[in-house]
């Protein structure tokens, strides 16, 4: 893992690490002449996480991943080289584009859907959505695989908003998504009315009537409330993890004062404090009217603290360990309505993503000369996600046994795409 | 003139979407920019085309008033100044104006002098005759209360007819009127009603399509959406502003009646004061208004949705450019018997 000067200086790094490494004491001892640093990164190679950046709305393909200039489908923008030879992207992701040598395009996605939230579903489930079944989203497979019992923070993030996802159907709420806002968890202090010793006291009285109410009716939702409570108290000793104003000040500035750079920031901060699955979101890029002004003023939003985010995970060397998929539900239309927008489309779209096992500087599949149509290695929403899950280590093959129940980890008819991985 | 028999009375099916138009000022000819990155000139008397290769998408034309150079801003920043009477132009000349899009190129009524906008937020200003820059500019410094500068892409620029001032507006709705000979900001005001921050979508909408004083000066006029509850489905009515030049303050707005879906994409005065927008979202239309009457007195509707309008040079016809690739020129009153 490479090591950067700055990531080993910040102070909140090394607190972070500090703690990281006194969870883990007893079990490093073991470890005997190992140095603290290369524990350390030992342990960060064993730790994969996931970084999910979606793009709500539909973000154009055109304006990103795959632009066409100079094409009836074109648009009025052109594209600029990247940090990879050969390989070029629209000119609004001028700083992204520096960090291509990182990352990866896929241009032959084709989801057969135009509808908002079926697409979502596709991308974030990694199936069709069937009435009456249920799969779990990404980031509850990525919170159950890559559990860290030493860790006590949530396996499952999205940044932006609050509350509790249902988000993880068979593996139960314990690995569904929560929703923090940049601000530490609300009611995560103790009340100064209760002392120390009156809510060690009320704690060890919930947990004796939680053992006896455990006894006569256990349940997966029982367990999880149990579970929840405790992890509630480990999570006011780390409440500062969500606290993204105790990020430098300079970073602040670099990443931008808006809500998709506070976002980033925090990102990198959960990322960096081990949580396996974090999930930010950038709106809006449903452009029926105005596409192209409407892009301008989005990428433009995302462009510089994305980047950051990618420079900062690689200087302090968690890209290696940590995939990161800039994702939407689907693309936008080749053809340039009256309205100067772009409509919905799943039939010829890209994604970027990289970091984990991601071989970087890779495109897989290539669209027509103007957008229209997929013309090499056409992949879908069920190929990406046995992609994401390989790209940690995965095997995406193998099922969840669920009581006994066997639930294939990702779609069967689909496979891993396995020439982007490195 | 009856603007109620207002008809089609040339098209010219191009192919391509168009983006542009303004009139020659000495030939029965239309210049236009399209979706395929370059500008042509059609003369709907002799069917002649030539085409213009801007390599990029024009939005910004201006002809000089003998009609000898036309001048191009286009999606790559680009000035470009063009030969109008020969078969294959190239440019004369081209100045990098702008870091990214120039929407908007005006010719000074003296024609010394070239002032274009862009994105960048910056207002130059050009000698027409070798292309140097005379100057830039620039705004009040942003720590001011109200500051006299431009915080958001600029989307049009216009000379006042008498010369001495220079107007810009952005997306925000804001106008500056600047004093040409000392590039200063002279008064800053806006048009409320012409931008908006969609809350939803998280993104601004609006600006000032299109501007034009009337004949003498007194009066000026922006053009854009109004009322806008969907920025991403540009659900909105097209709106004409009309200012008090010499108060700098809002006299009137303009609306469709019915109301109609979209922008206002350009604004044209008549002589008598008559105001003619053209308007594209939900379809196309040519909205007329009487000068002080807020309701529209007509509406002319078009095939398609209008992305510009120009009035020729003696008042009597205004072209069209449309999203399905035809140039239309309509006679602002009865066919001929």
């Amino acid at each position: 893992m490479k090591k950067h000067p700055q990531a080993c200086h910040g102070p909140v790094h090394l607190l972070e690490r500090r703690k990281f490494l006194g969870v883990l004491g007893g079990g490093a001892l073991g470890l005997g002449a190992m140095g603290t640093r290369s524990v350390a990164s030992e342990l960060a190679k064993q730790q994969k996480r996931v970084l999910v950046v979606f793009l709500s709305g539909g973000v154009s393909q055109l304006e990103t991943w795959d632009p066409k200039p100079k094409t009836d489908t074109g648009g009025p923008f052109r594209a600029i080289p990247t940090s990879v030879p050969g390989i070029h992207i629209s000119e609004l992701l001028p700083h992204t584009a520096r960090h291509m040598d990182k990352l990866s395009l896929i241009r032959g996605i084709n989801t057969r859907n135009g509808d908002h939230g079926k697409g979502s579903y596709q991308m974030q489930y990694g199936r069709n959505e069937m009435p009456g079944i249920s799969y779990p989203h990404l980031g509850a497979v990525v919170a159950r695989t890559l559990e860290n019992p030493a860790n006590p923070l949530p396996g499952n993030i999205r940044v932006g908003g609050g509350g509790r996802g249902s988000d993880a159907a068979y593996l139960g709420p314990r690995y569904g998504s929560i929703g923090v806002d940049g601000k530490p968890p609300a009611n995560s202090t103790r009340p100064e009315t209760i002392s120390e010793s009156m809510d060690r006291q009320r704690q060890e009285f919930r947990r004796r009537a939680d053992q006896r109410f455990l006894s006569q009716r256990r349940t997966a939702e029982t367990e999880v409330y149990t579970q929840s409570h405790d992890q509630a108290l480990q999570l006011m000793e780390k409440r500062e993890v969500f606290d993204v104003s105790l990020e430098p000040a300079r970073d602040q500035e670099r990443y931008g004062k808006h809500d998709f750079g506070t976002h980033c920031l925090m990102a990198r901060r959960l990322l960096e404090n081990d949580v396996p699955f974090v999930q930010i979101s950038h709106t809006n890029y449903d452009t029926h009217n105005e596409n192209f002004n409407f892009h301008l003023e989005q990428l433009g939003e995302f462009d510089t603290p994305f980047s950051c985010l990618i420079g900062d995970l690689h200087e302090r060397g968690l890209l290696s360990s940590t995939l990161v998929i800039v994702m939407s539900e689907f693309g936008r239309t080749p053809r340039i309505n009256s309205l100067y927008g772009r409509d919905h489309w799943g039939t010829a779209w890209s994604i970027c993503l990289g970091g984990a096992m991601i071989q970087p500087g890779a495109v897989i599949g290539k669209t027509n000369d103007n957008g229209t149509q997929v013309i090499d290695r056409e992949v879908d929403h069920g190929h990406l996600f046995h992609t994401y899950l390989a790209a940690l280590g995965l095997d995406s093959n193998t099922s969840f046994n669920i009581a006994g129940r066997e639930f294939p980890m990702a779609d069967p008819s689909k496979s891993v795409i396995r020439e982007l991985l490195s | 003139m009856d603007i109620t028999k207002t008809h089609i009375e040339h098209e010219h099916k191009h192919g391509r979407p168009l983006l542009s138009c303004r009139f020659s000022p000495t030939e029965p000819a239309v210049y236009f920019g399209s979706e395929d990155y370059a500008v042509w000139k059609w003369n709907w008397s002799t069917g002649q085309k030539v085409k213009f290769d801007s390599d990029a998408w024009v939005r910004g034309l201006a002809l000089s008033s003998d009609g000898q150079t036309l001048l191009t801003v286009g999606y790559d920043g680009r000035l470009l100044w063009w030969p109008t009477g020969v078969e294959s132009p190239e440019p004369l000349r081209a100045v990098p104006a702008h870091e990214g899009w120039s929407r908007a190129v005006a010719i000074s009524p003296d024609g010394t002098l070239v002032a274009t906008v862009g994105n960048d937020q910056r207002v130059r200003l050009w000698n027409f005759g070798d292309g140097s820059e005379v100057r830039e500019f620039k705004g009040q410094e942003a720590s001011l209360e109200n500051a006299m500068r431009h915080d958001s892409h600029i989307y049009n620029v216009l000379f006042h007819p008498r010369g001495e001032s220079l107007v810009t507006g952005d997306l925000m709705g804001k106008l500056i009127d600047w004093d040409v000979q000392t590039g200063a900001p002279k008064r800053s005001w806006s048009a409320a009603s012409l931008s908006k921050f969609d809350t939803g979508f998280r993104a601004q909408i609006g600006g000032f399509r299109g501007l034009r004083f009337n004949h003498d000066g007194s009066r000026l006029f922006g053009s854009g959406i109004t009322n806008v509850t969907n920025a991403f489905a540009g659900v909105g009515n097209p709106s004409v502003v009309e200012f008090d030049w010499n108060e700098g303050k809002q006299l009137l707005e303009y609306l469709s009646k019915p109301a109609l879906q979209g922008v206002a994409w350009g604004v044209a005065v008549l002589p008598d004061g008559t105001l003619i927008a053209a308007h594209g979202g939900s379809g196309g239309n040519l909205v007329f208004w009487k000068s002080g009457t807020a309701d529209a007195a007509h509406q002319f509707k078009l095939p398609q949705s209008a992305r510009d309008l120009d009035l020729s040079p003696d008042h009597a016809r205004v072209a069209t450019a449309c999203a399905d690739g035809t140039l239309r020129i309509c006679l602002l009153d009865a066919k001929p018997a």
